[in-house]
């Protein structure tokens, strides 16, 4: 009776292309997989599906025709993005903006980080099956997209910010909607608690799943939320406070495992602390100009300055290299976060189950216009 | 500057001069930073005594220090950099065109940042349209996207990367598309949007077509 078994089927390592056509990947993004069953063995992502060249785009505009430009990276976080632009084109130019266009600049911001965080909680829950949550946040992303029409016309890419301050003064009754919709937002955060904290399921698939360690993350240069979720205090607001973020008071939190479950909580609080700094933006709003004294023709002296801000990725830069009078960046170069959190995707789905490799492109909270640009 | 001939006189006379408040920052005319000298830096001249030739010049702008570094000690430097001044994080990597130039057409960017005292610190390497980059990938995992799209977008090839593949382009793509001689309109890449030869199975129907013909 002895002799070899023989295998029922074929036991070799398969090759299997995720995406670039497939819901869970959150845009064109196509991850060669090579599994053992369902054991992801290698993962090797390909990007690029989405490039339009903004780069070298921004290279033929002026300062300010590239703002619109940077809408178009994160498309879902755009403020931030704007805000990026213009700090580096003031560094630049060393123009000080007035704090009124600051602290609009921090409450756009701010709702721009809350409506990327509940579009990133509503995309992750219905890849790990819970469809529900989507119907809550969407609910209040909505009110967001309303205020960014009030203001500027626009719901997605806003182009709300200029050199030197903020185009708009704030429609009357803005700053009344705004601040009841911050009174209400936190116990909206508690709803989607409830759902998903202390749920078994969610647990299942998210505790010690794409666990990164501190070491391993900073040296992959992973930034936001998947770099505190592994217990790196690091937040750009904080440590180079741009705008007036060094007057408002809000914590940093972080994570303790590095699993996609940390990451979660830490970007609920994140959403928390937003609504905090919104309210106190609210409260101490100045009164004065929103546009400082800048020139009609930005003329940029001979240098290269980076400046770079929170997004809601992660560490969002601009690095902008000049000729002396130039009118144009000579050129600009995008730190996106997505492209740099995506190059540890290997890392953290090495052995791990197919569908674990769901969660964790949902948890690192990628957007492929900003990966690709 | 022109529209700073605008301004009104400081003092229009008369009562209300007095009363005016003084200007704040953002109703001045912006001054823009200036270069200064930056080999005084710490870092900088740890750097230059550590590796010997590393360091060619350095200076500071707007809160930055740039330290230009020859290309064969790069890697070199960055490694010494990272273990013994603990800059463990490269923020960004990238490369500037800088055209017709003596010291050489590219200029690759490095920007590391320390957590300890929150520091950045920027080395810039003057790199030929011909020579090679050691690469970085060893020091800081984070370096292999950033130099392959290096690589990508203007061609420079960083020596003894793992896997210098095309990132952003697709392989086969003829041309680096981030050099000051590409042209912005883009090249004909052979890739038809629309062939007129479709393959089996692909385009539109034979019966779509064949109205259009008849007509």
């Amino acid at each position: 009776m002895a002799g070899p078994l023989e295998p029922l089927f074929d036991l070799e390592e398969m090759e299997l292309s995720f995406g670039p056509q497939h819901p869970s990947t959150h845009g064109v993004l196509r991850v060669m997989l090579r599994l053992d069953g369902e054991k992801v063995m290698e993962a090797k992502p390909i990007i690029g599906y989405l490039h339009r060249g903004t780069e070298k785009l921004f290279e033929q505009e002026t300062f300010t025709q590239c703002i619109p430009h940077t809408d178009r990276l994160d498309y879902i976080a755009a403020p931030t993005n704007n805000q990026g632009f213009v700090l580096a084109v003031e560094k630049l130019l060393g123009i000080t903006v007035p704090p009124r266009a600051s602290y609009i600049r921090m409450i756009l911001a701010e709702l721009g980080r809350i409506s990327s965080h509940l579009l990133w909680l509503a995309t992750h829950a219905i890849d790990l099956g819970a469809i529900t949550p989507f119907f809550y946040t969407f609910r209040e992303r909505e009110i967001i997209l309303d205020l960014f029409e009030e203001y500027c016309g626009a719901r997605l890419t806003l182009n709300a910010m200029r050199v030197g301050g903020v185009p708009f003064e704030l429609p009357d009754g803005w700053v009344e909607k705004c601040s009841a919709f911050i009174d209400e937002f936190p116990s909206h955060i508690d709803e989607y608690e409830t759902l998903l904290t202390e749920n078994r399921i969610w647990k299942k698939r998210t505790v010690g799943i794409g666990v990164i360690s501190a070491e391993e993350a900073i040296d992959w240069g992973l930034t936001g939320p998947p770099l505190r979720g592994s217990g790196v205090k690091w937040d750009i607001r904080k440590v180079f406070p741009y705008d007036r973020y060094d007057e408002v008071e809000f914590e940093v939190p972080i994570g303790q495992a590095g699993d996609t479950y940390d990451r979660y909580l830490v970007r609920m609080e994140e959403m928390r602390q937003s609504a905090r700094i919104i309210r106190q933006c609210l409260d101490r709003l100045p009164e004065g100009p929103v546009m400082a004294k800048v020139p009609k023709v930005l003329r940029a002296p001979e240098g290269m300055v980076y400046a770079s801000v929170e997004a809601p990725k992660g560490e969002l830069g601009y690095f902008l290299v000049t000729t002396a009078k130039g009118t144009k960046p000579y050129r600009c170069h995008v730190r996106p976060p997505s492209f740099i959190n995506l190059q540890a995707l290997p890392e953290m789905v090495k052995g791990s189950l197919v569908a674990d490799l769901v969660a964790v492109i949902g948890t690192l909270d990628i957007v492929l216009g900003e990966i690709d640009r | 500057m022109s529209d700073e001939k605008k301004t009104p006189e400081t003092t229009d006379g008369g009562a209300a001069a007095p009363e005016k408040p003084p200007k704040q920052p953002w109703e001045e005319k912006p001054v823009p930073p200036e270069h200064g000298d930056g080999t005084d830096d710490e870092d900088v001249s740890a750097l230059a005594r550590a590796v010997e030739g590393a360091v060619l010049s350095a200076d500071r702008f707007a809160g930055e220090v740039t330290a230009a570094v020859a290309r064969e000690r790069i890697a070199e430097a960055c490694r010494y950099l990272k273990e013994e001044r603990s800059f463990a994080f490269l923020v960004d990597l990238t490369a500037i065109d800088r055209g017709d130039r003596e010291e050489g057409r590219f200029d690759v960017v490095y920007w590391m940042h320390r957590f300890d005292d929150q520091k950045r610190l920027r080395l810039v390497t003057a790199v030929g349209g011909d020579e090679t980059v050691p690469t970085v990938t060893g020091v800081w995992k984070t370096a292999n996207w950033m130099e392959r799209e290096v690589y990508d977008m203007f061609g420079i090839v960083f020596e003894g990367h793992p896997n210098l593949e095309r990132i952003l382009t697709w392989e086969g793509f003829n041309g680096h598309p981030l050099r000051k001689d590409f042209p912005v309109e883009g090249i004909d890449t052979g890739a038809a949007v629309q062939p007129d030869v479709y393959p089996a199975g692909a385009g539109p129907e034979a019966e779509e077509t064949a109205g259009k013909e008849g007509a």
